[in-house]
């Protein structure tokens, strides 16, 4: 068969219907219905096999994406999810809310320096995870225990695909969540119409199936501090993923009036809750009818469009630069415009006004304008002096970023950095001997696949620290030549313990 | 070592809820109610077993509590704990919808859905050498470990209790077990002073000149009126604010103060503040932000408890409460 070229592949993407902008905004079933085979089969087409594809160096996770391409194209589905799985532990969760336009697909040959759209990977991984879930399929053989117990802080992304990683080595790995339910910001941040909880479920079953032991209501540092697991508990190794939840305010005047919260409180009453549902579950939520969101990221999209779906009549999104900075995932902004949110570009609040009663009434604003790039090279908002103006609210939304959680650095004595965020090396390696720890704990807010792709990294520092031989590396009996061996055993596998030199 | 993993109080007949794929005993998904003791038609308290919580409670710290997997997530006080039993305690008063349903639901041998902390940073026992150790209804639960510990630590504790009426007393004799002065005061003068415990303060202050601190829980206008009491004589003053929660780990703010005009996270930063850098009108303000709420899902509760009471085959289902109505926290 002849090479396939830019020319011969399907032109167009495969079509992926979306539910109606103006009936998905009323309720919270899934925005994207997703491939079906046909389209899926369609989407493989397009890939052009390239000899050194750039998707594979652009996925934070390095998946083998031409090779469960290739898989498909043969109708091999289940071997195709399994190369997948190889390296990816939520091929359902990622496909859905990886920003792919910065990663696989913002490299994808087809895409770059063409009019074409690139490779729809996301889409693709996501048909395989979604079929995975609905056969059923898991993968569990060859898991040889070993004698490690591990345990994991945070059942986020990071500390799930930290968990996969280490029970498929034969630890034995147990999960510590502070909250009621497992799963992190894919249950309590990422709302149901963009990834549903029953997706969260079954990924959270698959890591099940391979031996991890979920234990919620644990607030570890609390509870327990990190040294005591350590101690006490028995733990060879502690991997934190607690991620970096505490919201930022503006401390601008007017921030404590009634009606003014942060993202991360109106989706926790919303996600976790259940407060849409009042009173049928128990948490109120309090939303009015002309709700502004502070922010554009992804965090501001969602509160936005949940602030939809629970009955407010206007939604306004507040962002102090332009569209072209907007950091939200592309896909989100879009899908936010075409549901009915207002945008009001380069403008910053300076001030909450209330009324008597201590609620929250209007937003002063300022109008900005685009000076010189600052250092995360996006050009710097100036305010435009004497532009003020007052913006009507009744419910304030503040989704401008976190900063870390402040719980584990108060009660274990663990290495921070000037932000307070935890300090690692490059093996994500603590301060404490054994406690790795990575995430947005470690970054600061950051990706799903960013905090997976951390989660992963740590697990194979803790399998060196463990002396774990790690399956991804092949043995070569010569690999370091005959100065890296003793006895013909490679110095790199560390099992030093079985030589003694007399 | 003892703790090879946490011991959530798990039983073995834990319910499996099939709607919920993480129920299923993996999570520390059942804590026994040991005890219960009712001081009143609206106060109770309970006794559940949780050994790791029991050695790790500090006082001053608190727990959030769900009654149910339909619950909301309710901060209370750990009132006091037994480190020997493996129990905590909980002093709850039925105030709105989740609080009730506790009254009605918790009952010794059930368990409640889920309970995670100790939450909070524990409060500072300094080497203050005379205190003065203030519980305003409810709040008499959660002082009670700090008397104790300022009383272990050698300080000369005077206890100031204050209730509305006498039969809404309740650990007197536990309360004046670790005090060397004790002073009850009620609204309407059925047991010792006539009055608000701001009086107990002042007399106190008068008796002893050199009082080096106050600790004081109860509702927040009785913790406002110490703070006041005390400013004029620079007596350092520590309250513990009980604003609405959510998570109670640092990761929403619903709970955020203003404490010497800056953001602060009840749940993360205090509970225990400076009584005299409180912005007390602040926290009251947005105590009652969701006050329309909390009578719709009471009087809904009421209303199924009415109907349940004459059908018995009818399930309920609603409601909610804040922290407000759970006096210490």
């Amino acid at each position: 068969m002849a090479r396939k070229t830019i020319r011969t592949i399907p032109q167009e993407r495969a079509v992926m219907s979306v539910q109606d902008p103006e009936v998905r905004s009323k309720n919270f079933d899934e925005v994207s219905h997703g491939f079906d085979l046909e389209n899926a089969m369609l989407e493989c087409e397009r890939c052009l096999m390239c000899p050194e594809p750039a998707c594979i160096a652009g996925c934070p996770v390095s998946i083998d994406i031409p090779g469960f391409i290739a898989k498909m194209l043969e109708k091999d589905h289940r071997g195709a999810y399994d190369l997948l799985t190889d390296s990816t532990q939520l091929p359902a969760v990622c496909g859905r809310v990886c920003p792919q336009e910065d990663q696989c697909e913002g490299v994808c040959a087809v895409g770059v320096g063409t009019d074409l759209e690139p490779v729809a990977i996301g889409r693709l991984e996501r048909f395989l995870g979604d079929m995975a879930i609905e056969k059923g399929w898991q993968k569990t053989s060859h898991i040889v225990a070993n004698r490690f117990r591990v345990a994991i802080v945070g059942s986020g992304p990071a500390g799930m695909a930290c968990a996969a990683d280490l029970a498929k080595a034969g630890c034995s790995v147990t999960i510590y969540e502070a909250l009621h339910a497992p799963g992190g910001v894919l249950r309590y941040g990422i709302p149901e119409f963009r990834l549903p909880n029953t997706v969260v479920d079954a990924e959270i079953a698959n890591l099940k199936a391979l031996g991890v032991e979920f234990q919620c209501n644990i607030l570890v540092g609390r509870l327990f501090t990190i040294e005591q697991m350590l101690d006490d508990m028995g733990f060879d190794a502690v991997f934190i993923g607690v991620g970096a939840g505490t919201p930022h305010f503006m401390d601008i005047p007017g921030e404590n009036l009634n009606g003014v919260l942060s993202a991360n409180e109106l989706l926790t009453r919303c996600n976790l809750m259940h407060a849409g549902e009042f009173p049928k579950y128990d948490t109120p939520l309090g939303l009015g009818r002309r709700v502004a969101v502070i922010g554009s990221g992804n965090t501001a999209m969602d509160a936005m469009r949940v602030s939809l779906r629970l009955g407010a009549e206007e939604v306004h999104c507040v962002y102090r630069r332009s569209e072209v900075e907007c950091p939200a995932r592309r896909e989100e902004l879009h899908h936010a415009q075409e549901e009915g949110v207002t945008f009001h570009w380069l403008t910053n609040p300076v001030e909450l006004l209330g009324d008597a009663d201590n609620n929250v009434r209007s937003i002063r604003c300022i109008q900005m304008e685009l000076g010189e790039p600052d250092a995360s090279g996006r050009r710097r908002p100036v305010p435009v002096a004497g532009s003020e103006f007052d913006f009507d609210a009744d419910t304030v939304v503040y989704a401008i970023g976190t900063s870390p959680n402040p719980i584990l650095g108060q009660t274990s004595h663990i290495g921070l950095n000037k932000w307070g965020y935890i300090d690692t090396d490059d093996s994500l390696a603590t301060s404490l001997a054994g406690v790795y720890a990575g995430g947005d704990i470690v970054t600061g807010a950051a990706t799903v696949i960013q905090a997976m792709g951390a989660g992963r990294k740590a697990a194979d520092s803790i399998r060196r620290y463990l002396g774990i031989r790690s399956s991804g590396v092949v043995y070569k009996p010569e690999q370091s030549g005959f100065d890296g061996s003793l006895f013909g055993i490679d110095l790199a596998e560390q099992n030093f313990n079985r030589i003694r030199l007399t | 070592m003892s703790d090879r993993k946490p011991e959530g109080g798990r039983t073995t007949d834990a319910p499996v809820k099939s709607h919920q794929p993480f129920a299923d005993g993996d999570a520390v998904a059942c804590f026994p109610i040991v005890s219960r003791t009712d001081f009143s038609e609206t106060t109770f308290l309970l006794e559940i077993h949780h050994p790791m919580m029991a050695k790790a409670a500090k006082p001053g710290q608190f727990v959030i509590v769900m009654v149910n997997e339909h619950g909301e997530r309710v901060p209370l006080t750990i009132a006091d704990f037994d480190r020997v039993k493996g129990t905590i305690t909980l002093v709850v008063q039925a105030v709105g919808k989740s609080s009730r349903e506790m009254q009605d639901a918790c009952q010794v041998g059930g368990s409640i859905f889920a309970i995670v902390g100790p939450m909070g940073i524990p409060s500072e026992v300094s080497n203050a050498k005379k205190v003065i150790c203030v519980g305003g209804g409810l709040g008499v639960a959660p002082i009670f470990p700090q008397a104790r510990a300022f009383k272990e630590a050698g300080a000369y504790v005077i206890g100031v209790v204050g209730f509305r009426s006498a039969n809404l007393m309740f650990w007197e004799e536990k309360f004046k077990s670790v005090c060397d002065e004790f002073v009850v005061c009620t609204d309407d003068g059925s047991a010792g002073i006539h009055g608000l415990v701001t009086q107990g303060i002042e007399q106190a202050i008068i008796a002893h000149g050199d009082i080096n601190e106050v600790v004081a829980i109860g509702p927040p206008i009785m913790m406002r009126a110490c703070a006041e009491t005390t400013r004029p004589h620079k007596i350092k003053t520590m309250v513990s604010l009980n604003p609405i929660m959510v998570d109670g780990t640092g990761m929403c703010g619903g709970c955020r103060v203003r404490v010497a005009d800056r953001i602060k996270f009840a749940c993360v930063d205090g509970p225990d503040f400076d009584g005299h850098a409180v912005d007390f009108d602040d926290l009251l303000s947005r105590l009652h932000r969701y006050k329309p709420e909390e009578k719709q899902a009471m009087e809904r509760y009421s209303d199924s408890c009415r109907r349940l009471s004459l059908d018995p085959t009818k399930a309920n289902d609603t409601g909610t409460q804040t922290a407000i109505e759970t006096g210490g926290q």
